[in-house]
């Protein structure tokens, strides 16, 4: 159905208070057609508030929402879910459990009240598309997990969507069927041109299917960006300890030359890339990804920039690589990946190329909190 | 630290005979079941035993054959007449409160200010009693009371409406009763049906008329047909209203009413034995009606926490 089709959706100011407490604040976004856009956050972050609005299922509390189509701009905030003609996938599935997956998927259309030919094609297309056919007759309660998933997803898009919104609809598969799934949420994304707002709190998810991504922490937007730009460049010391960065440590910043800084703290002296202006003596954060931490055993690369003796702690096997902790001499516990066989009680010295390492700067008050794991005395 | 774990003496006891658990586990026997015999007894005792000891009875009446209580009861209109009587209070009352239950249970699902008392509010008659219901009953319905006081002072009708001491006396005792009852079951049903049901189908453009013709109630269909028996049952056993709110020599002389003056007043324990048997029987049919019905419905997960 074509009737709500738009070139854009603008969300502009839009916030939502429940009980006096803020969950969403001042979210503005556009987002084009076609466009995949994934809401990722931590969960309490306000990214399920956020669908929820957009899907009408939540009435806001400030701000309102644009539709822009062929014949002008239209507010739509105001108008009831069923109004406005966006599919929805849930986390639950919400499958109708007394109703075939066949009748599930039909639903829809026959709310609109389409001609019961059109009906039945348009169902046994949307059920070829998810490839269940030979289970079209069957009750939610019989099919698996996966497959109740695909029904949720067909139920959304047959109905050709102008927005299909998904509230982290892989979170309670297994891991092997969360890939297949993800592949095939994108696979359909391709096929169909579907606009998709996606919810989910895996940043590895979110990085693999969308667009763009929108980063949100209590409530508020940290970051809009595309996957790359997110992996590479996150806007602060929250959203990069989000997408992995989870060698996060506070230090002061010693040298400043430019973006050039050497910081200094937990027995760490570092030299890395500001991403903000910084002044010697401003308290900061360093963060780093562990992959970017490289190793070379003994007192090897001791040459090498940022180096620093280590002893191994805990290694977890990853197939290819190794997962290790490494504490330093002033019992930091640090974390990264190697494809080196390490084992507990090795001796080690780290490097880290100063580009990949990102200094970001403290707002006052604040502070990263301690690591989970304090050494073992 | 120590990785030794201090038995409990329960578990100790069990690690030592697991032959015989299991052995029992085997035949789909779990001993835990046990705990059922007092609650097994008490239903034979004070249920069974009774039962038995009635159908017997009213197969055995002083004079005539075997069936000649139930003859006697079947051939007297002013009898077997008790059957239709009511029928025609209890079908109603359970299906009014049933009816009436659902539309305000509907819009009590979700968590609001006030909603605990207003629960309070809509549960008090089932503690006031049968006694206390016919007494306001009298006080507000009747011939003098306020309703009809207000009535003619607004000059909407010149006499009396006759409220109580008829039909419409139990009918309303039984609708005041049995509404919370009803009420109750239908709301715990329906906060167990997954309120994303709904949502999801908002999302597929049903308003909410659509919402509730095809998503709440064919889920809550069965909760409504166990309720209605339930209601049903409570409604057709009428005895104190039926005498108090009724008119109990003629148009509210129910079942109950029927039995208890044969045993009572005419000591003819056979019969009054029958008619407790066909009042059973009664019950039985409607019941076995509803539940066929039910059979035919979905009546498996409905998504929610109950």
């Amino acid at each position: 159905m074509t009737e709500g089709a738009f070139t854009e959706l603008r969300l502009d100011g839009v916030g939502r208070r429940f009980a006096g407490k803020d969950a969403l604040v001042d979210l503005d976004l556009t987002i084009r057609a076609g466009e995949f856009i994934a809401l990722l956050g931590p969960s309490g972050c306000g990214k399920s508030t956020a669908l929820n609005c957009l899907a009408g299922l939540l009435p806001l509390t400030a701000g309102s929402i644009w539709q822009q189509g062929p014949d002008g701009e239209r507010r739509i905030d105001t108008l009831p879910p069923e109004k406005r003609g966006f599919g929805m996938v849930f986390q639950s599935y919400a499958l109708f459990p007394h109703m075939s997956v066949r009748r599930n998927i039909s639903f829809g259309l026959q709310m609109r009240r389409l001609a019961r030919a059109e009906v039945a094609r348009r169902t046994t297309e949307a059920i070829r598309l998810v490839q269940l056919e030979e289970h079209a007759d069957k009750l939610p309660g019989q099919l698996s997990g996966g497959q109740q998933q695909r029904v949720a997803i067909a139920r959304a898009v047959v109905l050709e969507p102008s927005l299909v919104l998904m509230d982290e609809p892989l979170s309670n598969l297994d891991a092997k069927l969360r890939l297949e799934m993800r592949s095939e949420i994108r696979r359909l994304h391709q096929s169909l041109g579907l606009t998709t707002v996606y919810v989910t709190h895996d940043q590895e998810e979110a990085l693999s299917l969308a667009d763009r991504l929108v980063v949100l922490r209590q409530g508020r937007v940290q970051q809009i960006g595309t996957s790359e730009e997110l992996h590479t460049r996150p806007a602060n010391w929250h959203v990069a300890d989000f997408m992995g960065f989870r060698n996060i440590v506070e230090v002061d910043a010693t040298h400043v030359d430019g973006t050039d800084v050497v910081v200094q703290g937990e027995g760490l002296r570092l030299r890395g890339t500001a991403t903000a202006p910084t002044a010697v003596g401003d308290r900061v954060v360093a963060a780093v990804r562990p992959e970017d931490v490289l190793v070379g055993a003994g007192t090897d690369g001791a040459d090498g920039p940022n180096a620093t003796p280590a002893t191994v702690e805990v290694v977890g096997y990853q197939g290819r690589e190794l997962a290790v902790e490494v504490r330093t001499a002033a019992g930091r516990a640090l974390h990264l990946r190697t494809e080196q066989r390490l084992a507990p009680g090795d001796a080690v010295t780290l490097t880290v190329d100063p580009e990949r390492l990102l200094v970001y700067p403290l707002a006052a008050g604040e502070h990263v909190p301690a690591p989970l794991v304090a050494a073992v005395p | 630290m120590s990785l030794t774990v201090e038995r409990v003496p329960g578990e100790a006891r069990q690690a030592q005979d697991p032959g015989l658990r299991h052995r029992l586990a085997e035949r789909g026997i779990d001993r835990q079941l046990l705990l059922l015999v007092p609650a097994v007894l008490f239903v034979v005792l004070l249920f069974l035993y009774p039962f038995l000891y009635g159908l017997q009875l009213s197969f055995a009446p002083d004079e005539g054959g075997p069936l000649a209580s139930y003859q006697a009861f079947f051939s007297d209109p002013y009898q077997s007449g008790t059957i239709w009587i009511t029928l025609k209070l209890a079908l109603p009352a359970a299906l009014i409160n049933v009816l009436a239950s659902v539309p305000i249970a509907y819009r009590m699902r979700g968590s609001f200010r006030g909603k605990r008392l207003l629960t309070i509010v809509l549960v008090v008659p089932i503690t006031l009693g049968t006694v206390l219901t016919a007494q306001g009953l009298l006080n507000y319905l009747g011939p003098a009371g306020w309703f009809n006081k207000i009535l003619m002072t607004l000059g909407l009708i010149d006499d009396p409406v006759r409220l109580v001491n008829n039909y419409w006396g139990v009918f309303f005792s039984l609708v005041i009763t049995g509404f919370p009852f009803a009420f109750l079951l239908i709301l715990s049903y329906l906060s167990g049906i997954d309120p994303t049901l709904e949502r999801a189908a908002a999302t597929l453009g049903a308003d909410w008329r659509q919402r509730f013709r095809h998503i709440t109630l064919p889920l809550l269909a069965p909760g409504l047909a166990t309720t209605f028996c339930l209601a049903f049952v409570l409604a057709f056993s009428v005895f104190p209203s039926a005498v108090l709110v009724g008119n109990p020599a003629g148009e509210t002389r129910v079942l109950a009413l029927a039995a208890y003056q044969a045993a009572y007043e005419q000591y003819d324990y056979s019969l009054a034995s029958a008619i407790a048997m066909v009042m059973g029987a009664v019950e039985l049919i409607v019941i076995g009606v509803v539940l066929l019905w039910r059979s035919r419905l979905y009546t498996g997960s409905t998504g929610g926490k109950g």
